[in-house]
């Protein structure tokens, strides 16, 4: 054996070989740590090529790049006539005092957004936006956990409920609105009994928190679905193996439960909460037009309904215009302080 | 024997020639379009008016599209005009009327006929019902179309049982008679409706009915730097009674989300009297149960003061600038049209709307139309809207915001009757909210000024 052979030598990478052979006498150390399969003369590509081969896996460049962007054209043009073009007049309509009827765009630089957060009513639709957001996403994220932990167990029917249950996600916020605006009625509808029983103890149409409480069922209600059905797919995907051998152990399914399956299902509980919050801040607009009209006193004036009315009823395009300015800033930061403080409890596989 | 082929050649000659002589003769109609904002029973006579309209000429053709609600109808007619697609016509409702006497996309209506030949007797119009939509000047920017004002409905049976044959006429004799009405077992001796709906029927009546200022400047009309007063004048007693009332279940809320709107619930017989549109007439004589008695009158006063004219309510019609001469044309002839007391006729029967003309209103009594059951009551509105002659203060509103200022005068209301706030500190807030909308109102439209 010469020595060149022995520096081309390619060794196979296990922990058992003496390191002592990788190395011809008189040749360099290559180091400790280094991969054990290298060669002392071989190139850093070639290195890395042969750690992949190692690996057993195959680098895969899609050299046409012309075609990926024809692919993505369709999907680009999309986002920018329905979300920058209308972003960006916004930002212009923000910036300028705008005429109901067009013409005369004089510039009042923050003006409008300075009257719209001395405002203290926007403060007060400010906050009631986000008690909204936190208890429709609270209440149908705990109501879906629940049924998908349950359906996962296959208990009877659970066949059914897998198709039944994302239907409610299917139903446009404004029929939402009217169901449940006949079915919370205080003097028609189901809940009409209690007023028997209590006269005038439901009324959202004059209790601001009672009519607060109806919209956050009706949005939590469209929800329920669209979350079980991804917890449910989450729960699906967790080896069967931990929870047999939790229960192995003695633990009781409610323990399981909180301790193997929740921890585990928490990527995708994270992804949703992103998702309901955001949606919370936007889909509510059916729900609260027809169901409540922002009232009683405003009571359910959320952020989106207000820069509805301001901006369409009161002609106040450029209040309106820096209204929803605001309001994606503020969801833009309310994803932002997710990822960065909550992401890093998500107990990634 | 001829030909197949040569038969057929002159069949088809013959045809395309006959077909070419007939339609020869007409002119296309030219065509132009009016927006309104009326929906379900309303819409489908609006509908009936313009096929008429069509049947009536061949010169001009209508599109009449209704837009569900007046709301609706003033933001696509302004989305129209910013994209240049605007209607010829377009019904906008009251307290639009500011708004578009300060946009410059109208042609006014007086000058329209004028220029084009037709000679309308401005006033004829009645009174209270001009001034709503005149320039300062006197002259009418807009066709008063469907008008109405506000009335009280009273169940004539419920007042039997409690003694009475009459409507009470002051606010005072209207508490005593609700009292008597809930001691009698009635648990609604009259329906309201807190929200900002509720603003024309209680806050602006009121205003005009007892000459009380809405808003400086005479209410707006004398310009745009107005500030709203209603927490400043007698209203705030109305609505002290009114708190009062509902807080002694004299007064109670019905709402259509709650399930069941005032006038439902006046046309079934479960609320007693309620304060509303004479529009709702038709529909509560269709709706309410056989047999039940039922009329119509003033709204209630505070007792020592004199009467004045309520105001008028509805939308009236607008024509948009931009349209070509033609299209002005159709549109003249249909404002013409419209004004003529059979037409008059034809859309009080149909709808509760009354007749804006003194013509058509003495044309309407002729023929016997108000001795009719159905129809007995409509006379009242007329009679509301004419009161005395209207003072600088019951000519109407003439603020930009007004549909702002309806909302937070509601949202004070209902925080009043929901116990959070007191009378005068709600009315207060309503107020400097409503000044901050109107300053606003003023940047926007500035160095515009109202005709």
């Amino acid at each position: 054996m010469t020595s060149a052979d022995t520096r081309a030598a390619v060794i196979p990478a296990d922990a058992a070989t003496p390191r002592a052979a990788a190395v011809a006498p008189g040749q360099i150390d290559p180091g400790i740590g280094r991969d054990a399969t290298a060669g002392a003369l071989a190139t850093p590509r070639r290195r890395g090529r042969e750690r992949a081969v190692r690996a057993g896996e195959k680098r895969a460049v899609f050299g046409n790049n012309w075609l990926g962007f024809a692919f993505a054209i369709p999907q680009l043009l999309l986002i920018f006539t329905f979300f920058y073009w209308p972003a960006s007049q916004a930002l212009y309509w923000a910036f300028t005092l705008q005429g109901p009827w067009g013409g005369a765009n004089t510039w009042v630089g923050l003006d409008n957004i300075r009257a719209v957060v001395t405002d203290p009513v926007y403060w007060d639709s400010v906050v009631r936006s986000l008690v909204f957001a936190f208890l429709s996403t609270g209440l149908s994220m705990l109501v879906a956990l629940v049924l998908a932990l349950l359906v996962d167990r296959e208990l009877t029917g659970n066949r059914i409920y897998r198709s039944v249950l994302v239907w409610p996600y299917a139903i446009a916020a404004p029929a939402l609105g009217r169901a449940f605006r006949f079915m919370l009625a205080p003097e028609a509808g189901l809940l009409a009994f209690i007023n028997h029983l209590w006269p005038g103890i439901w009324n959202p149409t004059i209790n601001g928190n009672e009519a607060l409480a109806a919209i956050i069922f009706a949005f939590a209600w469209k929800y329920v679905g669209y979350n079980f059905i991804f917890m449910l797919a989450a729960l699906q995907a967790i080896p069967r193996s931990l929870l047999e051998a939790g229960a192995m152990d003695g633990a009781r399914p409610l323990r399981r439960m909180v301790d193997i399956q929740v921890p585990l299902l928490t990527p995708t509980l994270f992804f949703l909460l992103v998702l309901n919050i955001t949606d919370s801040f936007q889909d509510s607009f059916g729900i609260v037009d027809i169901m409540t009209g922002g009232g009683p006193a405003r009571a359910t004036n959320l952020m989106v309904y207000k820069i509805y009315f301001d901006g369409f009823k009161g002609l106040d395009y450029s209040g309106a215009a820096a209204q929803s300015i605001i309001l994606m800033l503020l969801v833009v930061g309310l994803t932002f302080i997710q990822f960065r403080f909550i992401e890093r409890r998500v107990h990634y596989t | 024997m001829l030909p197949i082929s040569r038969v057929f050649a002159t069949t088809a000659a013959g045809l395309v020639g006959l077909a070419l002589t007939t339609s020869g003769s007409f002119a296309d109609p030219i065509k132009f379009d009016f927006w309104y904002g009326l929906s379900g029973d309303l819409s489908s006579v609006v509908q009936q008016m313009c096929s008429n309209f069509n049947k009536s000429q061949s010169d001009y053709q209508i599109v009449c599209t209704s837009q569900t609600d007046y709301d609706t109808n003033l933001q696509n007619t302004i989305a129209a005009y910013r994209a240049n697609k605007q209607p010829t016509i377009t019904q906008i409702y009251d307290v639009g009327t500011a708004t578009m006497l300060l946009s410059g996309a109208v042609m006014p209506v007086y000058q329209l006929m004028a220029d084009n030949g037709y000679k309308i007797n401005w006033d004829d119009y009645i009174p209270g019902i001009k001034s709503y939509y005149a320039s300062s000047k006197g002259d009418l920017w807009s066709m008063p179309f469907n008008s109405s004002t506000a009335v009280l409905y009273w169940n004539k049976d419920a007042f039997k049982k409690i003694g009475k044959d009459a409507a009470p006429k002051t606010w005072e004799e209207t508490a005593d008679d609700m009292k008597a009405l809930k001691a009698a077992g009635y648990d609604c001796p009259m329906a309201i409706d807190i929200t900002n709906n509720e603003s024309w029927e209680f806050l602006e009546q009121f205003s005009a009915i007892h000459n009380q200022p809405i808003a400086t400047e005479n209410n707006g009309y004398d310009g745009l730097d107005a500030k709203v007063e209603f927490n400043k004048t007698s209203f705030v007693k109305m609505a002290t009674d009114m708190k009062s009332w509902y807080d002694q279940g004299l007064m109670v809320i019905k709402d259509a989300k709650a399930g069941e709107s005032y006038a439902a619930a006046f046309a079934a017989g479960h609320c007693q009297m309620t304060v509303d549109s004479i529009g709702d007439h038709g529909t509560i004589g269709k709706t309410a149960p056989a047999g039940m008695h039922w009329g119509t009158a003033e709204i209630p006063m505070y007792a020592g003061n004199e009467r004045h004219n309520s105001f008028v309510g509805g939308a009236s019609l607008w024509v948009m600038r931009g349209k070509s001469a033609d299209e002005y044309k159709g549109a003249a002839a249909f404002l013409n049209w419209i004004a003529q007391p059979e037409q008059a006729l034809f859309w009080s029967t149909n709808t509760g709307y009354v007749p804006v003309t003194r013509t058509g209103f003495d044309f309407m009594t002729k023929s016997g139309f108000y001795q009719k059951p159905e129809f007995a009551g409509r006379e009242v509105a007329i009679q509301s809207l004419s009161e005395g002659t209207p003072t600088p203060l019951t000519r109407g509103t003439r603020l930009a915001v007004m549909p702002q200022i309806r909302q937070e005068w509601g949202n004070a209301m209902q925080a009043i009757f929901a116990g959070k706030i007191g009378v005068q500190d709600g009315l207060d807030q309503a107020a400097q909210r409503s000044d901050a909308d109107l300053a606003r109102a003023a940047a926007q439209y500035k160095g515009a000024t109202l005709p």
